[in-house]
């Protein structure tokens, strides 16, 4: 494959006046794990939702596959349609049962038949290991398995590329695991994936890449050992012994 | 964040963006453009209809004659007043009543169970009724009792008609409203201390308030018409005196006067409504 799958270049994003995102340039290849780190408000959601365009950017460019989806003339539901995205709150339909929840895109928006999108969602539900949940209502399922639906909610689709944004931060920390074996599993086989997260022995084990956003910039990037251990900037510094304090 | 003032920022928008923002509004003032010749488009289509139709000159006399308008206009608007009047009582009275036996329905546990029942059964009878049969029954009905006390006024019996009526309605909307509120909320107040009254008064009923202003609104729409109802009584209202200025010549202008009225009174107060609902931040979240 040749050339990034997702290319971030000089993206600016404000609120008024707060601006959030300065200047952040950013690229992902196939199969890349990118995991962004930063404090509470660093811009690490606003960035994963400027790029499903969620939030509209004030400036710069965000590239899919090479399209420049940044363009107004862009159609966004065309756009989502190839980023999965995974929420913290799981934000799973609650009047729908788990398996209406995942053939819900497949059959409204990707017009698949609706025999085959059941299929393919009891297979993934399978792949994720709530089969048996497949009838249940989201609020009959805990934290950590709705999570799993949504998660297998946005790979049905089958996406380019999956935007997590703090996955596990709602979760109680004894199901914390079964979302992250599932996310180390979607890398091992080959997704592509950005995430926000607080859990840096996962960004360690699994990251291919370490951004660390402070100030609306990515300050330091790189391997998960060089960032985590071995950082450059003081600012980088003094948020990760934060953390391990 | 709170460290990046806006003053120190030095960002010029990049010939990209400057693009793209002048796209966007072309687009925007493409769309407008569009919308409004479509309208006037469908406006002159439907006004060159009716004025080429071969009755349009009888029609125009008969129910846009403007000296008609100028002359039937007093009375019609005092049959108005008389409908504001109305109006404002009785929706006072209706959401009073109508917030409390929302709250009745909402009680839990036994003890509660006639004050339950009965609010119940208020809003099973008064909303099955028809309000036509309510105002003859109570407006002709209690006055016949000959009851020492009672008030003997058409008004009287004729505003209490609707506003059981209307507050059957609109307890339902309040119940609808107070039930939607996530159950975290309760919760969450009662967890601070506060009894059920006052989790009601302070957390719940805010909030169920504007989730069904919507609603509420549709009803005290409906409830300015419907206070005319009250002509059957014998009292004169916009229609009624609509009525008897039409019967002096049988040109039905007047109608369209009490209609433009109306329209005039319901129009400003729905917008009014919008503006509130969009100020209180209703209307937020992503589409």
């Amino acid at each position: 494959m040749s050339g990034p799958v997702l290319s971030v270049e000089h993206v600016r994003k404000s609120f008024r006046d707060n601006v959030v995102l300065r200047d952040v340039s950013l690229e992902v290849r196939s199969g890349e794990c990118v995991v962004l780190i930063g404090a509470s408000g660093s811009g690490k959601s606003t960035l994963l939702r400027c790029i499903n365009r969620l939030e509209q950017v004030d400036d710069g460019v965000v590239r899919l596959a090479g399209e420049d989806i940044t363009d107004p003339r862009v159609d966004t539901d065309r756009v989502r349609a190839r980023i999965g995205m995974v929420f913290q709150s799981f934000n799973l339909f609650p009047h729908l049962s788990v398996i209406d929840n995942v053939t819900l895109a497949p059959v409204r928006v990707h017009g698949i038949e609706r025999a085959q999108a059941v299929a393919e969602a009891l297979a993934m539900l399978d792949r994720v290991g709530l089969l048996e949940k497949a009838q249940a209502k989201p609020d009959a399922l805990s934290g950590g398995q709705q999570q799993r639906v949504a998660i297998a909610r946005a790979l049905v689709n089958k996406p380019l590329v999956m935007l997590l944004d703090e996955v596990t931060s709602a979760l109680d920390p004894e199901l914390v695991g079964e979302v992250l074996d599932l996310l180390r599993d979607l890398k091992a086989e080959g997704m592509t994936m950005i995430l926000n997260t607080h859990e840096m022995g996962f960004a360690r084990r699994v990251a291919d890449t370490v951004c660390f956003l402070d100030d609306g910039r990515i300050l330091e990037r790189g391997e998960p050992g060089a960032v985590l251990d071995t950082p450059r900037h003081e600012r980088t510094r003094r948020f990760l012994s934060r953390l391990s304090a | 964040m709170s460290d990046a003032p806006a003053a120190t920022d030095e960002w010029v928008p990049s010939p990209l963006e400057r693009e793209r923002a002048a796209y966007r509004q072309r687009a925007t003032r493409r769309s407008i453009l569009i919308a409004a010749a479509a309208s006037l488009v469908a406006v002159v289509a439907v006004a060159l209809t009716l004025t080429s139709s071969p009755g349009w000159p009888a029609f125009r006399e008969t129910f846009f004659n403007v000296d008609k308008a100028i002359d039937s206009l007093p009375a019609v608007l005092s049959g108005l007043w008389m409908n504001i009047r109305i109006m404002l009582v009785c929706a006072v009275a209706i959401g009073i009543i109508a917030l409390t036996m929302a709250i009745l329905r909402t009680l839990r546990g036994p003890v509660f169970f006639p004050l339950r029942a009965l609010a119940t059964a208020y809003v099973d009878i008064f909303r099955g009724l028809p309000l036509l049969l309510l105002l003859f029954l109570l407006g002709f009905g209690m006055p016949a009792l000959r009851l020492a006390g009672l008030p003997n006024s058409a008004l009287f019996w004729g505003g209490l008609a609707i506003t059981l009526s209307y507050s059957a309605y609109v307890a339902e909307v309040f119940r609808a409203g107070i039930e939607s509120i996530h159950p975290s909320q309760w919760a969450a107040a009662r967890s601070l201390g506060l009894s059920y009254g006052k989790t009601l008064r302070y957390v719940v009923l805010p909030q169920a308030i504007r989730r069904v202003t919507p609603a509420l609104m549709n009803d005290i729409v409906s409830l300015q018409k419907d206070s005319g109802l009250v002509a059957v009584l014998g009292i004169v209202d916009a229609i009624r005196a609509a009525q008897i200025e039409t019967s002096l010549d049988y040109n039905y202008t007047p109608y369209v006067v009490a209609g433009v009225l109306f329209l005039l009174l319901t129009i400003p107060m729905a917008r009014f409504t919008d503006w509130l609902a969009r100020r209180q931040g209703l209307h937020g979240g992503m589409r």
